[in-house]
């Protein structure tokens, strides 16, 4: 067994092992805390797949912004000690259904697929590349998405200051 | 890399998916329901990481998308926070069956 693959099969236990203690956790910080592990790794799996940037984006973003704003947000609504109750026995077989149902679907349609690797040479993403795919306008470029993802933030942070400030009385 | 296959990594992120749908559906607290989302949009991210890297790595079309997608999941986390925020204020609970009428 090479390297690579016991990294995969490590990372892929830690993702599946805290998906489920992310949904199963009694505790809901622990339960903010497991979802961190699962981006950590998911960030992980971006590393072996060669996409640096991307795994540093996974990780500064994902795992150091929007789960910190999760676990503020559990501080301020919730008191640590609180314990969840006990889901509803139908609401779990329901969702446990759906999930095995659609994730045996999912595999068994991925499993009977071939897939058709390009034979094209592979390109590395460095930054050089990255930078300058964001930012141009021919054929490969992707100005247009990147200047909309720029509004939506400006548009998303304000939305989120207006929301969630104190309503001042007149 | 190339000893792993993509099905893996595929199966994978496939049982994230529905263990991020399940938990949608089990969780009655907002900001539970709020890292289920969080774990399918992982999920679809390393699907289009990976597609990208085994069958057409002479492209980054996924590589953009699933920093798209990054974007906009920072994007609708800081909403919704702001408006489960609100919600407590309002309502002193975040728990979707005690929040079912609008304010006005």
């Amino acid at each position: 067994m090479t390297t690579n693959l016991t990294m995969f099969w490590l990372l892929s236990g830690v993702i599946l092992v805290f998906s489920l203690l992310t949904i199963f956790s009694k505790r809901i910080l622990r339960a903010a805390v497991s979802l961190l592990f699962v981006l950590v790794a998911t960030a992980g799996f971006y590393f072996m797949l060669g996409y640096e940037f991307m795994a540093g984006v996974q990780v500064t973003l994902y795992a150091g912004g929007i789960v910190v704003l999760i676990i503020f947000s559990i501080l301020l609504t919730s008191h640590v000690t609180h314990k969840f109750d006990k889901p509803l026995l139908a609401n779990l077989l329901l969702g446990g259904g759906i999930a095995v149902l659609g994730s045996a679907t999912a595999i068994y349609t991925i499993l009977n697929h071939t897939f058709v690797p390009s034979t094209e040479p592979a390109i590395t993403p460095d930054m050089h590349t990255i930078g300058h795919a964001l930012l141009s306008v021919d054929r490969n470029g992707y100005v247009l998405p990147f200047e909309v993802i720029s509004v939506l933030l400006l548009a998303a942070m304000i939305a989120g200051i207006i929301i969630a400030r104190k309503e001042t009385k007149q | 890399m190339h000893e792993i296959p993509l099905q893996y990594i595929l199966i994978v992120s496939t049982l994230m998916f529905f263990i991020g749908v399940w938990g949608f559906i089990v969780r009655k607290n907002l900001i539970t329901i709020l890292m289920a989302i969080e774990l399918i949009l992982n999920s679809v991210n390393i699907n289009f990481l990976a597609i990208n890297r085994f069958l057409y790595p002479h492209h980054l079309e996924g590589h953009f998308f699933g920093l798209f997608v990054v974007a906009i999941a920072a994007a609708e986390a800081s909403v919704a926070i702001a408006i489960i925020i609100n919600i407590y204020r309002r309502f002193t609970t975040i728990n979707v069956e005690n929040v079912s009428e609008m304010k006005h």
